[in-house]
Parts: structure tokens; C-alpha cells; sequence
């Protein structure tokens, strides 16, 4: 039996209390951290346990930490920020985490705080994640009492305020940058980078944000070791990972696996392969934003680099099954009209073009396609490319469709030809 | 200096700068939207996308904006590589998605920087073949027209209007490709700069409405430089005509007077000269004392033998009326009877202003406003005085934003990333004021208090400068805070006519200087020359009327109202006595009705004429146009009479009439430098006031006659007043309207510019002041406060109604509030008056009725008055008064 560590306390029904949780061995690391180690030597220690974002970049977590300047140069206040803005198609995970065990969260929060000197936390939560929002607010309300947050935390010199935010609601709210900004009580838009946001970013203040995911695993490296955490992987990739599954297959749900848990694996065997009827045709390993993986890849273990080699991106890990009886241009569409109305509108080829590919492919989908719809489809891959919209947004929302129109190429050849959509 | 390369040349640059600002001060046609010289970047539009390449030896390069790439050293890109050119054509081709095509019909047309943008990259045929968005427009009051289905969502409206200008009434609302910038509802724009969003606006969501009222394209308007007369601060403007009619007003950048923006009063307020009534004959008292036409002629041997025999003819001048005018009725008259036609209290005030510059003390000029480290506003409701300096007050908030910037190593044109750093970061702004002013919102300290308390609080302040004596308080705090600055601005003016106001300020000035601190004034005036007759050391209007009242005297009113500088009935005792009254005007006005002469004279847009601003500047406007009928300049009409009667004068020539001002009255002898005389050639040719693509110059009349009409001809200006003539390259002080080749929109301003924000060959106009030896100033004496329980009454000034102009277009018309007495909540209980109460307040002899309206954050004791209303203009300073409800409930 691999370690679970993320998921260890998670059982169905309430989740654990303050008193339970501490049982179970909690709040052990935080108050380790808080009390013996310096800010330092926690933000070496996850350096070294290859602790990797696990919100969709895989950026290394130690060095996000380390590019915060130090307190002496740069005063209080600064922030950490929990992005638990989880809007991604098809992702759940982070809701897993911070229903299921909302404790470990918060513990996260203080030792994440702590390492980067934060004097703030904000939790940034989906507004319709009603019920985490009412198990965070009991954990915090839980911790505050016993002074493991607030003034002094632990009894020691830190302390820490820990808020939670429930968004207004937009795709985009999950960008870092526009995470900040709406935190702000402004509209949900991107910041251009640099400067980045260790340097100014909420309210202008050296700011860390970090996915629920990537800091729920702070308190176990804390309490094992670097080592430790980079032997729960698999191969090239440190600890474990919630991985996903959803689409047409037995068991969608999500699984604590190490990272670099083979595709085929996580679908076949903890997804229960496909329903009956069902044949499964390509997968978008993690969420709307990342590409498609074909039939024939599924070996690819689910490491970052492993993902990316496939010509896909590991992303949040929640892989979307496509299956034979599904129209491909269908979905893309479906994504497509997603990615679109989440558009914030600030930068033209995201807001303008995105609407213009979604018809494209209502269009194909409905039996009105034209010869040069694939070309100019084609061309809007490139043109909303990284570097020419002003965030990721658009580029994610390629991601799909480049793919798509590689590998469904005959497909959307048919619907044209044929002027009508053959799954109709 | 950075070395940038371009498409393989080598192009030096200010490391400061962005590259698309390299670009275009290199005369690079680089298409670009959201960018804007005074906002900044925020990489909103990807117009203006470029090839970068990181070293020597790559070859692939990688997309960029330029906007938002700084110029750093090395730094190479290509604007032609073939991707790029690629994709800022994608950039047009998603914005075309939406936008109506509707350019035939569209008012931006022939001037749409997007139409302009859109020819220059190349899009030319549509592949997008769906349905088009569309947005229900809104009313937004009388000045802008709103047509949202043209959008192209660059977001510069609501970065001017909420960023930069401090409006909040409008925004952007909705997300995606929905994106709408309007107002929550439909309603009347509250910005005063609102009118800014035309020329902000890269196409024809927000077009000015009062041009379209009777609409020409661009290329069929005759424009002209002009010198805004709406206040004094002196904006430069392009003003432009078509059959006999002014159309519209544009800015004319001046980098040290109005930079990239006018107030809606100096945008809106020429709807003045379009009066259908004003005079345009000359005429005189017949026999049986009615006011009647009469051929020029006549009136001028009638009016010879009125003054002939006269032991005095004085003359008043006006401080809306051009220095040369102003002049010629002095040489007419003489020095000793030339009177300034402006009141005693206002007359105080800028004779304490015109004693800073003599003293050697700076006025600040816009970008020195603009970047100040710290600002006291001394008494001056200065959005509502003069617009365009509140506007650049409101940048001097944001200095201490640009040092957190300068700390993150941020350049100035990185505007979202400052904004976010800085957050509320503030330059200490503060406000001394007898009442709420519209800069409140950006001051860090606002103190409320009477109006002697003003003057004691700045004295207090002058001696807490002068002694450097540390202390709590106030006072204290403020003197600390300025005397920590670097580069301070001490705002004062006219509008309270409480002379120890400027004087204060530029006691305080002298003082911090004397600190070796780069102090500076900023003063508010109320007229556009105000400083320059004020300069002429002419008495005032009191003394004039007492003059007007001796047996046997004459009067010639020069371009003046003169119900507004005295009261009914001092001005009263100028008819009906038996001397001639000789008035020159180019609007009918109480005065003009009081005639036995009238002669109709041009304004603004119709004569040369030089005019002296608020910070001492003499700057030059140029006529577009003739005046209508048998109107004429005023110096003109005065080189007539002089004429008929045998006087001598000083020259028939526009040129020699300013040269002789200037030589003079010495402080005047850099008006000759304002800008280049009559005999400017280029390649000997004028310059042309009409673009080459104008139409129906001779069949513009034709629905009226069949004749082709004459030319105009300004004969005093180096222009053709026709198509014919030079056009490119010239003196910032002559350009009629900015266009370029490819450039139709005003964004072509770039090309007659150096680098961003510096014309080609400099600022126009000439400072009077500069370069004057520090002399010490003396501290006015405090003069007791003469309280006897009677209520202080102050003129209010209003942004629209308190100017005499623009309060006659039609368009701020429409804005103008009624006429009311502010009251603080205890004294109108006191009376009895309740909101919307009807009042009459007695002033010495005259009485006003008038509405009231609470004002909670108001003294005791103190009320206010709107100020320029017809019947309350003629209170110019702090008066007592009493109070009581009117019997008459409602309030005329």
C-alpha cells in the first residue's frame, strides 16, 4: 500500500476536528516549524523535497518562496494567498482536500505563512465551494481559539491572520495575477509580469500564491523530511498527487497516487476503465487547458516532463475522457465556448478571437462548415499562442484544439465534407 | 542614452521609454490602441506587437509588445519581421469581428485613429462571416454622443476618465467580448473633462456632440491655432470653422501648459460665437434715442463729433479682450484715462500675483504641477476656476506613487504595474478652504474654516517655514511636509478676491525657496487676459465708473461687460446722461444695450490676438475665420476712430501694433517671440488652414447664392486661410490641426513631436517672467477682521455658469445650475430657510433672491454665493451681508 499522505484523514461524513486532527497527528510540523525552525530553513527544506506547483505549472514551490525579499529589506506587510479557486473543467481535487480535511489546509497556511514571513493569509475559495467555505471557517475559527493562528502563534514571536474569500466567480479569478486584482475588490484581470507578485502584489505588498493542492503537502514534508517526500514518486517528480478521472468510464472519482502514476493505470484501474459501449479514444490528462493524449500513450506516466514530451501539459492531474460515441468537434466546442465566456475581456486575441473559434466550431458542428474554417482554426492556434494574449488564458484554451485538429483532423474533414456532424 | 536597433538600424533612445514610443519618435508606423503618451502601457490591445530578439545570434526571435518592453541598452527588434506584421494584422481582424464598418455614417470617419490603424496593417478583407455583438447606447449628456456597437474595448475611456481625470461615473462593465464602457445609467457625463473622451477614443464611441450638430468631416473644417478664452490658464486649442460657423475645438498639445487635455468648458464653450444675435453692424443713437443700424461711415463721423470737444475720453479695457486690443484703446485714449475693466477685488488680487513674478518667483509650468512632491491649495476651488490646472493637480497626487515605482525599479509608463505597487499611495495635498472642493478626494488633509482663518493658517505657515521652529499641529505638520519637499506647488487665485490669498502663497513660496527648496506657484485667474491687462497697471473699474461720472466725459468699453465687474447700481450711472458710450463688442450683452455706439467686434476665433495666462505666458491665437458682416477686430475699430477723430496710432499693421506694445511697456517685450508674425514663410509659402482633401470651397453657399464666396484671408496670420499653402513641419505655436500621412486621427501629434510629450522646436508661447531676480516680497499686512455679525458672503465659482462665454453655448447651457446661496445647516435654522428655500440677501444697496441650497461642511457665518451668474457676477470678493426668506416663496 503507497502512503497517502493528502488524503490520510479523509473519510466520508464530517471531516475532522481540531481535537481529532491533532490526534492524528497534527499540527505536529506546524508547530515545529513555528517554534523551532527558522523561515529559512523551511523554505530549504521544501526547496529540497522538489515540492512542484500543483495547480497546472509545476513551478518549483521553494524557489517561488525564495524570490520573496527578505523582511529587513522589504517590510511588513506582505501575504500568502491560497488560490482554491477551482474552476477548471473537470478538476476537483482541491474541493477533496479542503471538505475532507480542512485542518491540514490550515496548518499548511501557517507553515507557508511562516516561511515567507507572511502576517496575512487569504484563501481565495470558488464561490460555489459552499461547504468548504463552512468547514475552512470552522478549522480557522478552531485554530484562532487555540492561538495557532492569531497573535503569537504557537507562543511563539509569529503571528498570523488567516481569511477566507469566497469569489464573485470567474475562470479567470484563478490566474494569479487576477486572483490579486479581484481580491482587491477590483475587476478579475491580469497583471502584467514583471513585476512579479513576490515582488508587488496584493495591494502592491510582496504576495506568495499557491495552489490548495501544492500546500497541503507542506506539513507532511515537514514532519518526514525531503527524502521522504521525493520517494513517494514514482520516477523523476517528488510526493503524490490527486490524480482524476472523468468522461465515460466506471468509476470517475479521484485518487492520493504517487506522481508518476501511468495514465493507463489511474483509468483502467482506479477509474475502472470504460462503461460498457464505451471505447476510450483520447484523454486531456489535466483539465480543459492541457492537450490531448491519444489511445495509444496512455503508458505515459503522470510526471511533469513525461506529460509535457507527450505534447500535452500534466496540469491539475484531472484527466477528461473522450470516448467513441462523443463528437470531438463537439467537446472542442463545448471547451471552446467555455474559455470564451470565461474570457475577462482585457486583451483583444483572447476576447475577440476565442468567440470567433467557438462559432467556427458551432459552425462545423452544425453543418456549416467551410473549406477555410480549419485553416483559419489553424492560424488562431499560433495567433493565441504564449506571449501574444497577456495571460495564459487563451493560450490554455489552444491547447485542446491544437491537439484536436492534429488528431481529429479527419473528423472535422468529414463535417464539412459532409456538411452535418455524423454523431448527430 | 540606449542603443536600440530596429529592422537593422540603429536608433539612440531614452532608456526610460517603452519601444513603441522609440518607434514613433523615430517616424516608425507602428500601429498601436491602448497606449497612450500621458496613461501609459498596459498591453491591453497586442496592436502594437514587435519581433524581439534576445542575442545576436538568434534568429527566431519571439513576439512582444512593444508598449510594454522597456528600451533597455541592446535592445533589437524588427517591427517588419513578417510574424509580426502577421499578427497586428489578426489584432484589426478580431476587432473587426464587432466593430459596424459603419465608418460612412460613423462621425470619427476621415479621423478614426482605428481606421487608420486598420489601412496601416493591412486587414482589408472579412473573413469572419457570424453575427456582430451589439450594445444598447446611452444619453450622456449634451457634450458626448455614444455609439458602444464601435468599440474595440482598448479601455483608454475609462483609464482617462476614472485613472487619470478622477470620474466615477463611468466604467467598464460585463466581461469577454461583451465588454461595455458606459455609465451604470443613462445620465449626464459628471466629469468637467469628459469631453477629453473624443479625442481619447481611438474610434467613434464617444464623438463631440456639438460638432455634430451641424457635422463636417476633418478634412472639410478650416481649423486654427487659438488660445483658449474660457479661463485664464491659456489652453492651447485648434479651433475649426465651416460656413461662418465654429464646429468644434480640439486640443493643441502645449507640454507646459495643457499637455494632451482640455476642460469641457474650453472644449464646449465656443457655442458663444455661433450666437445667431450677436452684433454684426455697427450702430448708433439717432435723434429720437433709439439704437438703430447706420452704414460704418457715419458712425464713425457721428461718433468723431460726440467725442470731439470732450474735456476727457476715458477708455476700459477687458481682460477678455487680446493685449494688442487692450493696447490700441490705451494709445487711443492715453495711458491716464485707460481704466482695466476689472473689479477692485479681483484687480487686488492679481496685482498681488503679477508682485510674485516681478519678485522672481517660478510659476510652475504643467509637467512641474504635474510631478510635484507636495501641493497647498490656498483657498482656490481650482476645478471649478481653472479646470485644466485641477487636472494636473490631480497627477501631482500621484508622485509619491512614481518614488514607489522609481523603488521597484518601475519606468513612468508602466501604469497598471504602478498603480498596483503604489495603491493608495498620495503626494501630501492639502486643502485650506472655506468650503468643499473638488480636489477633496485626493488631499491628504483637508481644513475647513473661515476666510480669515485662511489667511491666518497661511501666515501661520509662513512663519512655521521662516523660523524652522518644530512643534505639533497643523501648521506645524504642513511646514514640516514642505519644507521636506523637493519641488513643492503652492496653489492660490483670484476666485474668493481675497488678495492675502496669493499674497500668502507667494510669501510661502519665497519662503521655502529661501530654504533652497524648488518651490513654486500655481495661480487660477479668472479671464483668458486677466494677468495681461492686470499687467498694464491700469486702475480698476471703480475708479473708471467715478472717471465716467465726471461732466463731460466720454467712455469707450473695450470687450466688456461692465454689469459684471460693479454693482447694478454703480454701472447704472454710465446712461442716461449725456455723454457718448461707446462699446465694442462682439456679443450683445446689458452693456452693449446701454450704447450710443456700438461697434461689433470679432472674438476669439476671428483676430489675431495675444493673450497673457496665468503663469505669465504670452501666447498668440490665430483667426479662422472672418467676423460676420461689418464686425471687425476691436484694434481695428479703435485704428478707425483714431483715424476719424485725427489721433494719432500706433501702426496699421497687426505686427506693428504688438512690436510697438512691446517696446513700449518693457514687460511686454517678449510677446513678439509667442509665436512667428505675419511674414512666417516655409519654402515661401504660408501655411494652409485647410486640409487638402477639403470640399465645395466654392459652392459651400451655393444653397444660398450662386456666387462663389471670397476666400478668407487672414491678412495678420502667416496662413492661406485656404487648402493652398505649406503643411508639415512648423512651429508648435502654428499648427492648425495635426495630421500626417497615413495619420488622419489626432494621434498624427507624434510626428510633430521630438519624443514623446516635446514638440518639434518647443513649447509655444513665451514665459514673461522667466529669468527675473529673486527681490524679497513683503508680508501683507493682517488686516482685522471687520465681523459684525452680518453673514459673510463669498463667490462660488461654477465650472459651467461662472464664465461669461461658454455659459452663453447652448450645450454648457444645458449644465448650468441655477443661481444659490449656500448655507451651513445653523444659520439657514437661524432664518427659518430650508433646502430649495427662497432668500433675499442684501448687499449694501442691492438685493439678490436667490435659492438655498445646506452645505453642512460650510463655517458659521459664511455663505456662499454661485459667482458669474447675470445677476450676481458683479460680486468679485468677500462681502457682508444680510439675510432673510424671501415672502415670495419660489426663488426666481
Amino acid at each position: 500500500m503507497t502512503e497517502t499522505p493528502l488524503t490520510a484523514n479523509i473519510r466520508p461524513g464530517e471531516p475532522l476536528d481540531l481535537g481529532a486532527y491533532e490526534r492524528a497527528g497534527g499540527y505536529r510540523a506546524a508547530r515545529q516549524a513555528v517554534t523551532q525552525m527558522t523561515p529559512a530553513e523551511v523554505i530549504d527544506l521544501v526547496t529540497q523535497s522538489k515540492l512542484r506547483g500543483r495547480g497546472g505549472a509545476g513551478f518549483s514551490t521553494g524557489l517561488k518562496w525564495s524570490l520573496v525579499p527578505k523582511l529587513e529589506a522589504t517590510p511588513p506587510p506582505r501575504y500568502l494567498v491560497v488560490n482554491a479557486d477551482e474552476m477548471e473543467p473537470g478538476t476537483f481535487k482541491d474541493r477533496l482536500l479542503l471538505e475532507g480535511d480542512p485542518h491540514q489546509m490550515v496548518e499548511a497556511i501557517i507553515i507557508s505563512a511562516y516561511a515567507i514571513q507572511a502576517d496575512s493569509a487569504f484563501i481565495f475559495l470558488r464561490g460555489e465551494y459552499h461547504l468548504a467555505a463552512k468547514r475552512l471557517q470552522r478549522a480557522i475559527d478552531e485554530a484562532a481559539a487555540r492561538q495557532y493562528i492569531g497573535p503569537n502563534s504557537f507562543g511563539g514571536a509569529f503571528s498570523l491572520s488567516v481569511h477566507l474569500h469566497t469569489s464573485g466567480g470567474r475562470y479567470i479569478c484563478g490566474e494569479e495575477t487576477a486572483l490579486l486584482t479581484a481580491l482587491e475588490g477590483k475587476r478579475a484581470i491580469p497583471r502584467a509580469k514583471p513585476p512579479f507578485p513576490q515582488i508587488s502584489g496584493l495591494w502592491g505588498r510582496p504576495t506568495v500564491v499557491n495552489n490548495v493542492e501544492t500546500l497541503c503537502n507542506v506539513p507532511h514534508i515537514v514532519n518526514n523530511g525531503a527524502a521522504w517526500f521525493i520517494g513517494l514518486g514514482k520516477d523523476t517528480d517528488s510526493g503524490t498527487k490527486i490524480f482524476g478521472a472523468s468522461g465515460r468510464v466506471r468509476r470517475p472519482g479521484t485518487w492520493e497516487l504517487p506522481m508518476g502514476t501511468p495514465l493507463r493505470e489511474i483509468l483502467e484501474e482506479h477509474a475502472g476503465g470504460m462503461q460498457d459501449g464505451y471505447e476510450l479514444r483520447a484523454v486531456l490528462p489535466g483539465g480543459a487547458s492541457t492537450g490531448f493524449i491519444m489511445a495509444a500513450d496512455l503508458d505515459v506516466p503522470m510526471n511533469y516532463a513525461a506529460v509535457e514530451k507527450c505534447g500535452s501539459r500534466l496540469g491539475t492531474g484531472a484527466a477528461i475522457v473522450l470516448d467513441q460515441r462523443t463528437c470531438p468537434v463537439g467537446m472542442l466546442r463545448n471547451l471552446e465556448h467555455f474559455f470564451a465566456q470565461e474570457s475577462c475581456g482585457w486583451c483583444t486575441p483572447c476576447r475577440d478571437g476565442l468567440p470567433w473559434v467557438e462559432r467556427l466550431l458551432a459552425g462545423i458542428e452544425a453543418g456549416q462548415g467551410a473549406e477555410e474554417d480549419l485553416a483559419i482554426l489553424e492560424e488562431h492556434v499560433g495567433l493565441l499562442g504564449p506571449g501574444r494574449t497577456f495571460c495564459a488564458h487563451a493560450p490554455g484554451a489552444m491547447a485542446p484544439l491544437a491537439t484536436g485538429l492534429k488528431y481529429f483532423r479527419a473528423d472535422f474533414e468529414q463535417h464539412v465534407h459532409d456538411q452535418h456532424c455524423p454523431w448527430s | 542614452m540606449a542603443r536600440i536597433q530596429i529592422d537593422g538600424r540603429d536608433f539612440q533612445a531614452d532608456p526610460r521609454h517603452n519601444l513603441l514610443q522609440v518607434a514613433l519618435a523615430h517616424g516608425i508606423n507602428l500601429p498601436y490602441f491602448c497606449w497612450h503618451p500621458a496613461l501609459g502601457s498596459v498591453g491591453a490591445c497586442r496592436q502594437c506587437a514587435v519581433k524581439q530578439f534576445s542575442a545576436p545570434e538568434d534568429q527566431h526571435g519571439r513576439i512582444v509588445m512593444a508598449c510594454m518592453t522597456p528600451a533597455a541598452d541592446n535592445t533589437r527588434i524588427s517591427v517588419a519581421d513578417p510574424e509580426a506584421i502577421a499578427f497586428r494584422a489578426s489584432v484589426i481582424e478580431w476587432m473587426m469581428t464587432n466593430h459596424p464598418h459603419d465608418c460612412p455614417v460613423c462621425e470619427e470617419g476621415g479621423e478614426c485613429h482605428l481606421q487608420d490603424m486598420t489601412v496601416m496593417t493591412g486587414h482589408a478583407s472579412r473573413r469572419y462571416r457570424f453575427t456582430k455583438r451589439t450594445h444598447r447606447n446611452q444619453y450622456l449628456g449634451p457634450f458626448v454622443k455614444h455609439e458602444m456597437n464601435r468599440c474595440i474595448a482598448c479601455y483608454r475611456c475609462v483609464r482617462f476618465y476614472r485613472d487619470y481625470a478622477g470620474g466615477e461615473d463611468l466604467d467598464v462593465y460585463a466581461a469577454h467580448n461583451d465588454v461595455y464602457f458606459g455609465r451604470d445609467a443613462d445620465g449626464v457625463l459628471q466629469s468637467p473633462f469628459s469631453g477629453n473622451l473624443v479625442e481619447v477614443c481611438p474610434t467613434g464611441v464617444f464623438t463631440d456632440k456639438t460638432l455634430s450638430a451641424a457635422y463636417n468631416r476633418k478634412w472639410d473644417l478650416r481649423s486654427a491655432p487659438a488660445i483658449c478664452v474660457h479661463c485664464g490658464h491659456g489652453c492651447n486649442t485648434q479651433v475649426s470653422e465651416r460656413g461662418g460657423q465654429l464646429r468644434r475645438i480640439l486640443n493643441r498639445f502645449n507640454e507646459e501648459v495643457n499637455g494632451y487635455f482640455l476642460c469641457d468648458r474650453g472644449r464646449f464653450g465656443y457655442g458663444f460665437a455661433n450666437d445667431a444675435h450677436r452684433p454684426n453692424v455697427p450702430m448708433m443713437r439717432d435723434g429720437l434715442g433709439v439704437v438703430r443700424a447706420a452704414p460704418k461711415k457715419l458712425v464713425l463721423e457721428q461718433l468723431s463729433a460726440a467725442l470731439h470737444g470732450r474735456s476727457r475720453t476715458i477708455g476700459i479695457g477687458s481682460p477678455r479682450a487680446s493685449l494688442e486690443a487692450n493696447f490700441c484703446l490705451r494709445e487711443l485714449v492715453g495711458a491716464d484715462s485707460f481704466f482695466a475693466g476689472i473689479a477692485a477685488a479681483e484687480a487686488e488680487c492679481l496685482a498681488e500675483i503679477l508682485a510674485a513674478y516681478r519678485a522672481g518667483l517660478p510659476a510652475a509650468r504643467l509637467a512641474e504641477i504635474e510631478t510635484a512632491d507636495a501641493v497647498l491649495v490656498l483657498g482656490e476651488d481650482v476645478t471649478n476656476t481653472a479646470p485644466r490646472l485641477a487636472l494636473a493637480l490631480r497627477q501631482a497626487a500621484r508622485t509619491a506613487a512614481h518614488e514607489v515605482a522609481e523603488t521597484l525599479k518601475l519606468s513612468l509608463w508602466q501604469d497598471a504595474a504602478i498603480r498596483t505597487a503604489a495603491q493608495e499611495t498620495r503626494t501630501p495635498l492639502f486643502i485650506v478652504s472655506p468650503f468643499p472642493t473638488q480636489l477633496d478626494d485626493i488631499a491628504c488633509s483637508v481644513l475647513r474654516m473661515t476666510p480669515a482663518q485662511n489667511i491666518d493658517f497661511a501666515r501661520a505657515l509662513h512663519e512655521a517655514i521662516t523660523s524652522v521652529r518644530e512643534g505639533e499641529g497643523s501648521v506645524q505638520n504642513i511646514a514640516r511636509v514642505l519644507r521636506a519637499a523637493k519641488n513643492p506647488v503652492i496653489v492660490a487665485g483670484c476666485a474668493l478676491g481675497m488678495k492675502d490669498l496669493p499674497a500668502m502663497a507667494a510669501m510661502i513660496v519665497q519662503a521655502l525657496r529661501a530654504q533652497n527648496i524648488e518651490a513654486r506657484v500655481a495661480f487660477a485667474v479668472a479671464e483668458c487676459n486677466s494677468l495681461g491687462l492686470a499687467m498694464m497697471q491700469a486702475q480698476n473699474v471703480e475708479a473708471a465708473l467715478r472717471a465716467a461720472a465726471e461732466p463731460d466725459t466720454a467712455v469707450i468699453v473695450l470687450e466688456n461687460d461692465l454689469s459684471r465687474r460693479a454693482p447694478p447700481h454703480e454701472v447704472a450711472a454710465l446712461s442716461g446722461t449725456k455723454k457718448p458710450l461707446v462699446v465694442l463688442d462682439h456679443m450683445a450683452t446689458p452693456t452693449t444695450a446701454r450704447a450710443d455706439f456700438l461697434l461689433p467686434s470679432g472674438n476669439f476665433a476671428e483676430c489675431e490676438g495675444t493673450y497673457v495666462n496665468a503663469e505669465g505666458r504670452a501666447q498668440r491665437g490665430f483667426p479662422v475665420a472672418a467676423p460676420p458682416g461689418e464686425a471687425a477686430p476691436a484694434w481695428i475699430w479703435l485704428r478707425d476712430i483714431a483715424t476719424a477723430i485725427g489721433h494719432p496710432f500706433p501702426a496699421q499693421h497687426f505686427d506693428v501694433v504688438m512690436q510697438k506694445l512691446a517696446a513700449s511697456l518693457p514687460e511686454f517685450a517678449g510677446i513678439v517671440d509667442a509665436a512667428p508674425g505675419a511674414g512666417f514663410r516655409v519654402a515661401g509659402r504660408r501655411l494652409r488652414s485647410e486640409p487638402h482633401r477639403y470640399t465645395g470651397r466654392t459652392a459651400v453657399d451655393a444653397a444660398r447664392t450662386v456666387h462663389e464666396p471670397q476666400a478668407f484671408r487672414p491678412e495678420a496670420a502667416p496662413f492661406t486661410g485656404t487648402m493652398e499653402g505649406y503643411y508639415g513641419a512648423m512651429p508648435a505655436a502654428l499648427i492648425p490641426y495635426f495630421w500626417a500621412p497615413g495619420w488622419n486621427s489626432g494621434q498624427s501629434l507624434h510626428k510633430f513631436q521630438e519624443e514623446t510629450g516635446a514638440m518639434q522646436g518647443g513649447p509655444a508661447g513665451t514665459r514673461l517672467f522667466d529669468g527675473r531676480a529673486a527681490t524679497p516680497l513683503s508680508l501683507p499686512e493682517a488686516a482685522p477682521d471687520h465681523a459684525n455679525g452680518a453673514l459673510l458672503v463669498l463667490p462660488q465659482h461654477h465650472v459651467f455658469g461662472s464664465d461669461e462665454l461658454s455659459a452663453r453655448a447652448p450645450s454648457v447651457a444645458e449644465l448650468i445650475p441655477a443661481a444659490s446661496l449656500s448655507l451651513n445647516p445653523a444659520d439657514a435654522g437661524a432664518l427659518g430657510l430650508h433646502q430649495s428655500a427662497a432668500a433675499e440677501i442684501s448687499i449694501g444697496e442691492e438685493k439678490l433672491r436667490l435659492s438655498v441650497t445646506i452645505v453642512t461642511d460650510l463655517p458659521a457665518g459664511t455663505a456662499l454665493v454661485s459667482a458669474g451668474w447675470p445677476q450676481t457676477a458683479w460680486l468679485s470678493g468677500p462681502v457682508r451681508a444680510t439675510l432673510r426668506a424671501d415672502a415670495g416663496d419660489a426663488a426666481p
